[in-house]
Order: C-alpha cells, then sequence, then structure tokens
C-alpha cells in the first residue's frame, strides 16, 4: 500500500511538473560547451566550435543535395530512374575533400594536445585522491605543502537526495555541485594536478579548467592549469564508481595569490589543531549531537538515513553485533579506523573525537539502546592498539 | 522464373515442439531470433523507460542509485547482445541463403545450437535482478576494480557474457561457410547483394573480437575468485589493462552493429529509387576498410586514462580517418537517390531518415575522435547522444527498415502501409526529441550514469524523457502492425517490391519452407537483377 501511495504521489508530482515546465524559474538553457577560465579551456572551446561549424557546413552541403533530389526525383513527379552506377572521378573526389578536411582538422588538435601535455615547471602541485565517494585533497609541492583536506557533497544536498526526503532540489542553487570542504587554489599560477585512487576508478573533472583525467588506484596522472579569474568553478566526478558516483563533486575556489596565502596559514593552524583531540571529553548529548552530524556526513550514503543500509549491498547497523555489543567495542572502532570490505577506512580523515562521536551515536541511535559512550581516549588507544579486523 | 520459383508441394515440415526447438531450417531460426530480438528490445525498453522516468525531474522520485545503475548496465547488455545482434543475424538467416541462392545454412544443426543458447544466457543474466547485492551496476564496460565488488550476480555475468560470444561466433562461422561455399553456381563474390557482404565482413569482426572479451571477463573471473591481480595494482597488475583488452573488442563490436545495418540501407535505397547501387564495388571496400580500421582505434575510449602522448595522436588519428570510407558510404547512397525515380514507402523513410541521423552520429563522432577536446565531452551527456544516434536511429532504424521490407516476403502479405508511415514519423519525432537535448546536456556538463542532478540540467532532462516515453508507446503500434500483418492482408506478389531485385524476389511469397533445394540459373536476366 505504501509502495502504491508513494508511486501516485510521484505521478502526481510528475503530471505537476508537465504543467509548470515552461515556467520552471531557475531554467538554465545551456546549450554550449564552456569557455572556461584558463588559456587551455579557451583554446578547447575555439577547437569545439571550429570542428562543430565544419560538421554543420558538411551536413547543410550533403543533406541539401539529398533533399533537393527526395523533393525533384520522385516517381510521382515522373522522373524515369537514370541508369548510371559508377564514376571514377566523382569517388576520387569524394575521397580526397574528406581527407583533406581531416588533415586541417588534425593539425591544430595536435598542437593543443602537445602543449596539454607540458606539466614542467608548475608552482604548485596537488593530488586529488577519488574514494567511494569523496575526494582526498593532498598538497604535494609549493606554497601550502603539508596541506590535507577531504572534501565530499554538502548536507544539505545530502538530505535533499534521500529518497524520501520531501525535500525540493529546487530549493538548493548548488544541489549535488556543493561540498563541505572546497580546495583552495590561487589565481595566475601554473598549478599541476595529479589524479589517483584509493579503491576505484573515479574521474577528476572541472568544465571550465578544460579537461578531465581518470583516477586509477596505482596509477598517478598529471594534468596542469593556469586559472585566469577568480570565482568558484564546479564540476563531478565522470567514471561510474558505484552507487554514489552522482554524489562526489568537485569544487574548487580561485583566489588571488594574497588570499592564497591568508587562507594556507590558517588552514594549516585549523589542521594542527584537529589533530590533537583525545583529550576531549564529551557528554552523552553532545557526542550524539557531534555523533550524528558525522554520520550525515560520512555513513549516510551507504548505510541509510534509517542506519538500515541496502539490502544486499549495504549491511544494516541496526541490531548489529559490531554495534551493540559491549564486546565489539573495539572491533566497531577499528572498523572506521581501518574499513572493512567495500566501507573505507576513516582513520586518516576523522579526528579522535569525531570517531568517538559517530561510534557513540551509532551505538545510541534508531534502537541501538546500548547506553555505551566511547571518549576520543578510547579512540586514541584503539589507533595503537593491535588490529582485532582483517 | 518458374525455375527459379521453387515449387511448394512437397513443402512438408515438422509442427509444434519439434518444429520450433529442433529446428535446422533457417527460415524458422530467423523467425526465432528477430522475435528474440523483439521481446529484448521491449525488456532493455522497459529499462530505459525507469531510467528516463528517474531522470524525468531532479531527486530521487523511483529507484534507488545501485539499481539505477543496474538498469543503466542491463540496458546496455540487453539491447547490444539482446536486440540488435540477433535481429543483424535473423536476417542474415533469413536472407542470405535465398539472396545467394542456397537451399539453407551450410551448418543447420549448429543454426539450431547458437538461437537456442540465447533464452539461457539472458536467464542467467536476467536472473541477477533478484540476486543479493543486485544485479551488475558497475556499466556494460564491466571496469575493474569497480565490477568486482559486485554481489552473487558477477559469475552469472561473466558466463552470460560467455556465452553469448559463443553464440555470435558459431553464428559467424556459419554465416562464412555459408556464403564461401553454397552461394548458386556462376555467382561471384562480386556479384553478392551488399547485406551479404556486410555479413561476411560483420562475421570476421565477430570472430575476431569476441575471444579477446572471453579472455578479458575471464581474467575478471580469476582476479575475483582464483586470486589472480590482472587487473589489480596492488598485487602488479594493472585496471586499465581491461579496457585496453575490452575497447579492443568494444570497438569492432560498434562495427558488428552498424554494418549489417548498412548493408539493409544499401539494399532498400536502390530498390526505392529504382536505380542500381551507385559504386557497388566501392562500397565493398570502403565495408572492408571500416572494418579493418576498426581494430585500431580502440583506445579513442580511453583518452581520458592517461595515455602517453604518443598513443593519443596514433589513436586520433586512426579515428578521424574512419570518417573517409564512411563518409563515402554516405555519399553513394545519396549518389543512388540522385536521378532516381523516388518513391518512399516505410522501409524507403526508415532509410533515408537512417542516412541523415547516423551521420549526425558520425559527426558527434568527429568531434569526439579530436582528442583535446573529448577531454571536455568524454563520459558526458554528449558521448550518450552521439552513441543513441549511432544505435538507435541508426542501427535499430535500420533494422525497421529491413522488417517493413521484407515483411511481404515473410508472411506472404503486405504490412498496413498507412500505420508502417505512422510508426516511422512518431519514432523519428520521438527519438529527436528523446536524444538531440542530450548534446546540449552533454556540452552543459552532465556527466552519464548519475541517477540524479542539479537543476541546471532540469528542463533538457524532462523534454528528452517526454520523447523517450513517446518513443517506447510508439513501438507497440510497430508489433501491432507485424501481427496484423501476419494474421492477413493484401496478398504479397513474389517480387513485393516494383524496384526490389536480387534472388529472394524470384521465390513466391510467403517464402516456402524450402527453397533453392536446386540451384538457381543465373542467366542474364537474373544477374541483371542482382543488384
Amino acid at each position: 500500500m505504501k509502495g502504491i501511495s508513494k508511486l501516485k504521489s510521484s505521478l502526481q508530482k510528475l503530471v505537476l511538473a508537465l504543467i509548470f515546465m515552461p515556467l520552471s524559474a531557475m531554467a538554465e538553457w545551456a546549450l554550449n560547451l564552456r569557455q572556461g577560465v584558463t588559456p587551455i579551456s579557451q583554446e578547447i572551446y575555439q577547437m569545439h566550435m571550429v570542428t562543430l561549424w565544419v560538421v554543420t557546413v558538411i551536413g547543410v552541403l550533403v543533406f541539401g543535395v539529398m533533399f533537393w533530389s527526395i523533393f525533384h526525383h520522385r516517381k510521382s513527379k515522373g522522373v524515369k530512374a537514370a541508369k548510371f552506377s559508377h564514376s571514377t572521378t566523382v569517388e576520387i573526389i569524394w575521397t580526397i575533400i574528406p581527407t583533406a578536411i581531416i588533415i586541417s582538422l588534425a593539425i591544430p588538435a595536435t598542437k593543443l594536445l602537445i602543449k596539454m601535455d607540458d606539466t614542467s615547471e608548475s608552482a604548485i602541485t596537488i593530488k586529488a585522491t577519488g574514494s567511494q565517494w569523496k575526494w582526498k585533497y593532498d598538497y604535494l609541492d609549493g606554497v601550502g605543502e603539508g596541506i590535507t583536506m577531504f572534501s565530499s557533497l554538502d548536507d544539505k544536498s545530502k538530505e535533499i537526495s534521500q529518497r524520501d526526503s520531501g525535500l525540493d532540489p529546487m530549493d538548493h542553487e548548488f544541489y549535488l555541485r556543493d561540498v563541505d570542504e572546497p580546495i583552495v587554489l590561487p589565481i595566475n599560477t601554473k598549478i599541476r594536478i595529479l589524479t589517483t585512487s584509493q579503491d576505484v576508478i573515479h574521474a577528476w573533472w572541472l568544465p571550465d579548467l578544460g579537461w578531465k583525467r581518470d583516477a586509477i588506484p596505482g596509477f598517478i596522472n598529471d594534468n596542469w592549469a593556469v586559472i585566469e579569474k577568480t570565482g568558484t568553478y564546479r564540476g563531478k566526478c565522470t567514471e561510474i564508481c558505484g552507487a554514489g558516483h552522482g554524489y562526489m563533486p568537485i569544487v574548487l575556489k580561485a583566489v588571488t595569490m594574497d588570499d592564497y596565502t591568508t587562507w594556507v596559514d590558517e588552514k594549516k593552524l585549523a589542521q594542527a589543531a584537529s589533530k590533537n583531540t583525545s583529550n576531549i571529553v564529551l557528554n552523552m548529548e553532545e557526542l550524539m549531537t557531534k555523533g550524528e552530524k558525522v554520520y550525515k556526513a560520512q555513513c549516510l550514503v551507504c548505510h541509510q538515513a534509517n542506519g538500515q543500509g541496502l539490502k544486499g549491498a549495504f549491511p544494516s547497523i541496526v541490531g548489529s553485533p559490531v554495534a551493540i555489543e559491549v564486546s565489539n567495542r573495539m572491533r566497531h572502532i577499528q572498523q572506521i579506523i581501518y574499513g572493512k570490505g567495500l566501507m573505507p577506512a576513516f582513520g586518516e580523515q576523522l579526528s579522535d573525537v569525531d570517531i568517538a562521536s559517530v561510534v557513540s551515536f551509532t551505538r545510541n541511535a534508531w534502537g541501538n539502546n546500548t547506553g555505551d559512550i566511547v571518549q576520543a581516549k578510547e579512540v586514541s588507544e584503539a589507533r595503537k592498539a593491535p588490529k582485532v579486523i582483517k | 522464373m518458374s525455375t527459379l520459383a521453387h515449387d511448394d508441394h512437397h513443402d512438408h515440415k515438422p509442427t509444434g515442439f519439434k518444429r520450433w526447438f529442433f529446428s535446422t531450417n533457417h527460415k524458422d531460426i530467423g523467425t526465432l531470433y528477430l522475435i528474440f530480438a523483439l521481446t529484448m528490445f521491449f525488456v532493455g525498453g522497459a529499462m530505459a523507460m525507469i531510467i528516463r522516468a528517474e531522470l524525468f525531474q531532479p531527486g530521487l522520485q523511483f529507484v534507488d542509485p545501485q539499481f539505477y545503475n543496474s538498469m543503466v548496465t542491463v540496458h546496455a547488455l540487453i539491447m547490444i547482445f539482446g536486440a540488435v545482434m540477433p535481429a543483424g543475424v535473423g536476417l542474415a538467416n533469413w536472407m542470405i541463403p535465398l539472396m545467394i541462392g542456397a537451399p539453407d545454412m551450410a551448418l543447420p544443426r549448429m543454426n539450431n545450437m547458437s538461437f537456442w543458447i540465447l533464452p539461457f544466457a539472458f536467464a542467467l543474466l536476467l536472473s541477477t535482478l533478484f540476486m543479493d547485492g543486485g544485479a551488475p551496476a558497475g556499466g556494460w564496460t564491466m571496469y575493474p576494480p569497480l565490477v568486482l565488488q559486485t554481489g552473487d550476480a558477477f559469475p552469472f555475468l561473466i558466463f552470460a557474457v560467455h556465452f553469448l560470444g559463443i553464440s555470435s561466433i558459431m553464428g559467424a562461422i556459419n554465416i562464412i561457410a555459408t556464403v564461401f561455399n553454397m552461394r548458386a553456381p556462376g555467382m561471384t563474390l562480386m556479384q553478392m547483394p551488399l547485406f551479404v557482404w556486410t555479413w561476411v565482413i560483420t562475421s570476421f569482426l565477430l570472430i575476431a573480437s569476441l575471444p579477446v572479451l572471453a579472455g578479458g571477463v575471464t581474467m575478471l573471473l580469476t582476479d575475483k575468485y582464483f586470486g589472480t591481480s590482472f587487473f589489480d595494482a596492488a598485487g602488479g597488475g594493472d585496471p586499465v589493462l581491461f579496457q585496453h583488452i575490452f575497447w579492443f573488442f568494444g570497438h569492432p563490436e560498434v562495427y558488428i552493429l552498424a554494418l549489417p545495418a548498412f548493408g539493409i540501407v544499401s539494399q532498400i535505397i536502390p530498390a526505392f529509387a529504382r536505380k542500381p547501387l551507385f559504386g557497388y564495388a566501392s562500397m565493398v571496400y570502403a565495408t572492408a576498410s571500416i572494418a579493418i580500421l576498426s581494430f585500431f582505434v580502440w583506445a579513442h575510449h580511453m583518452f581520458t586514462v592517461g595515455l602517453p602522448i604518443k598513443g593519443e595522436l596514433f589513436f586520433m588519428y586512426a579515428t578521424m580517418l574512419i570518417a573517409v570510407p564512411t563518409g563515402v558510404k554516405v555519399f553513394n547512397w545519396i549518389a543512388t537517390m540522385w536521378k532516381g525515380s523516388m518513391t518512399f514507402e516505410t522501409p524507403m523513410l526508415f532509410s533515408v531518415a537512417f542516412v541523415i541521423l547516423f551521420t549526425i552520429g558520425g559527426f558527434s563522432g568527429l568531434m569526439l575522435g579530436i582528442t583535446p577536446v573529448d577531454f571536455q565531452y568524454h563520459d558526458t551527456y554528449f558521448v550518450v547522444a552521439h552513441f543513441h544516434y549511432v544505435l538507435l536511429t541508426g542501427a535499430i532504424f535500420a533494422l525497421m527498415a529491413a522488417a517493413y521490407y521484407w515483411l511481404p516476403k515473410w508472411t506472404g502479405n503486405m504490412y498496413d502501409e498507412r500505420l508502417g508511415k505512422i510508426h516511422f514519423w512518431l519514432s523519428l519525432i520521438s527519438s529527436n526529441v528523446l536524444f538531440f537535448p542530450q548534446h546540449f546536456l552533454g556540452l552543459a556538463g552532465m556527466p552519464r550514469r548519475i541517477p540524479d542532478y542539479n537543476i541546471q540540467f532540469a528542463d533538457f532532462n524532462m523534454i528528452s524523457s517526454i520523447g523517450g516515453f513517446a518513443y517506447g508507446i510508439t513501438q507497440l503500434l510497430f508489433v501491432y502492425i507485424v501481427i496484423k500483418c501476419a494474421m492477413g492482408g493484401k496478398r504479397a506478389r513474389a517480387r513485393s517490391w516494383e524496384g526490389a531485385k536480387g534472388l529472394e524476389w524470384e521465390v513466391p511469397s510467403p517464402a516456402p519452407f524450402h527453397t533453392f533445394e536446386t540451384p538457381p540459373k543465373l542467366t542474364k536476366k537474373v544477374l541483371e537483377g542482382l543488384y
């Protein structure tokens, strides 16, 4: 019954949407490729436009001849069919002309490709590591060296994207195109961007930079960009990487060099502070609030808002022995630190207090009323203890 | 005429279960293939409807992301291996013996087996929809490591692919054996109808490419269950190796789907232009060049994996080169129409639409072949639009044209021309409403294989979905037309179309159970009528 009423409401939405389609306020009828904000992306745009015009003109000419024939060489107009069936001259002409067109397109394409391939003399190097389903960024070289950060889908998009959320994607301008923490990079600087992955293949794409590159486990690809305008640029993972493939956007904030150095200083301070959380002690209420926040950000895509996962793909936390039996506390904490099977490792990304909160939360939410509380100190000890999970 | 048109007074045939399950008759097996293909077209189509319903609006309305990915994956596998390929083999079975004056296929028992493998292979694949962990959801390209995360469905996927490959290879061997050994005495290779030529070349593509796929998926199987690490970097393997193997099969596969379509329109356009095919020899050479080139372009599917620049340049040049023989074919079709005496019955309408829309798919293909720009197009809806133009408004439009063209020969009745034309115009409009806006979506930045999207993509997705629903419903009309035609209608003459040429039109309509038990004599008059 529930299924039927859900279907009904979906159909209602469908009909309403049909009626109001021409009015949808935020319509953006983008027709063409973005020009982007790097010299390369603009050259790519030019190349795209040239090719588009070439094929359009060919199409108009070829189909023009064809339609002329369709309208004039009809039996109903009393036309008697001609008998000819070959002409070597014509065949040679229409082999040579396309070959010439192709060569004239291949030359600029080759030049552009060679230019794109040259990653030498870059001032800053960052590495983007994909995992199911977020990006990790390491600033490896140049100003900002040493910064490490994780970037995943923003909480608001996450809530709206749940199947029964009842929330309207129209209310969020950057629905599925926003992250909790964007990468920050300076303009007018040659930046080398490495891509790799921890689990399956992902692809890192910012249309405004003019390229995408696969992120492949065990291999590192490199590419580069010189961003010429400050602003926020958005893109997405473009290689299917599992259930969360549509939910791992990429957001880059391009700022002036001055703003960038300020950001680097602040980021480094914050990074140092978040490393040392093992002495923080929270009460039950604080743990539950913080834990729920961490859960929404890191766990919800797989284990779902109700903690029950998706049958066959992602196990339920509700009633799971790991999450309710006291003897399994260590296993519970270490599974989050090290991951297990499809579940990625969170030990590097989450601080001791984050892990403590989310463990406490999952042990006390949705009817898992164990009353168990885990504090940051226990997590810090679990990091040093021998592994109890494979 | 009377020497060719074979008597049907000793036209005895088995009935019921025996006739269909033990059949060694090329016409019955051809019919089985065609009915199976049409059924799978609707199964795969139903999945497409689920996809378009989910994408109708932003937000998740109908299915979970994991199930959505399964739909995307299984839709592709079914449409490629279950609909378009079997439909092509069905036409080959029915028409090749009739076109070359042979009594049957060279290997009739193998013919039976290659068909009956198919229902079992698809039973394996479709059963995964009900398994723990769901159906395969890593995309039809089965890239590791993602595909290795498949649940219980994994071995079913691998063995379904194996069976489909075995079935296709047997079909290909049969076609080659038939064409090389059983042509009517006096018919040279360069006198064969173009449909036969394209199928011979397609058969070689099948034999050369499918074992490579079989090897690739077997390596996936051993990686998952037997501790090998062909594609696991942590064990010294390389995930990109699979992509090279897959696309070494995958690109020729594209032409396995397209070449028979070229053959079909090369039969139909001359028939309705009442004028011989322009440049027969260059058509044969162009088809062969496309087939050979198709083995040297596979990595254009992989420009973003980080190939060395020399590799990227090689594959860009080779890819662009394919435009030349493909262009020759298009020009030849137009030159065939030129100064003809054309009429536009349904088969001709679908063929003309094929020439235009396949060429549009070819244009976007040329754009995709230019490596630096492909970095922007790759894995977006621009690619989705591209391959649906060449496969749906390309291959499937040609298959529809073939069905209308030969239905009178198969059933002995003319189909309802008025309904056929309605089916054509509705299909033409709806498929363009469905796929043209996807070019814009891709250029605007929408990746493929995502269940949900930002509002900036909402309007074009809604239009595309409306086109999709309309196209889906329209195809039910096709089923009605076929059934109506099989049940009765205006009696078809042996030569059902005024301008149709070839041996298949020398036998009565419907074609009797056994034809050409004694080879036809290729008199001058018959030879002139061949193409």
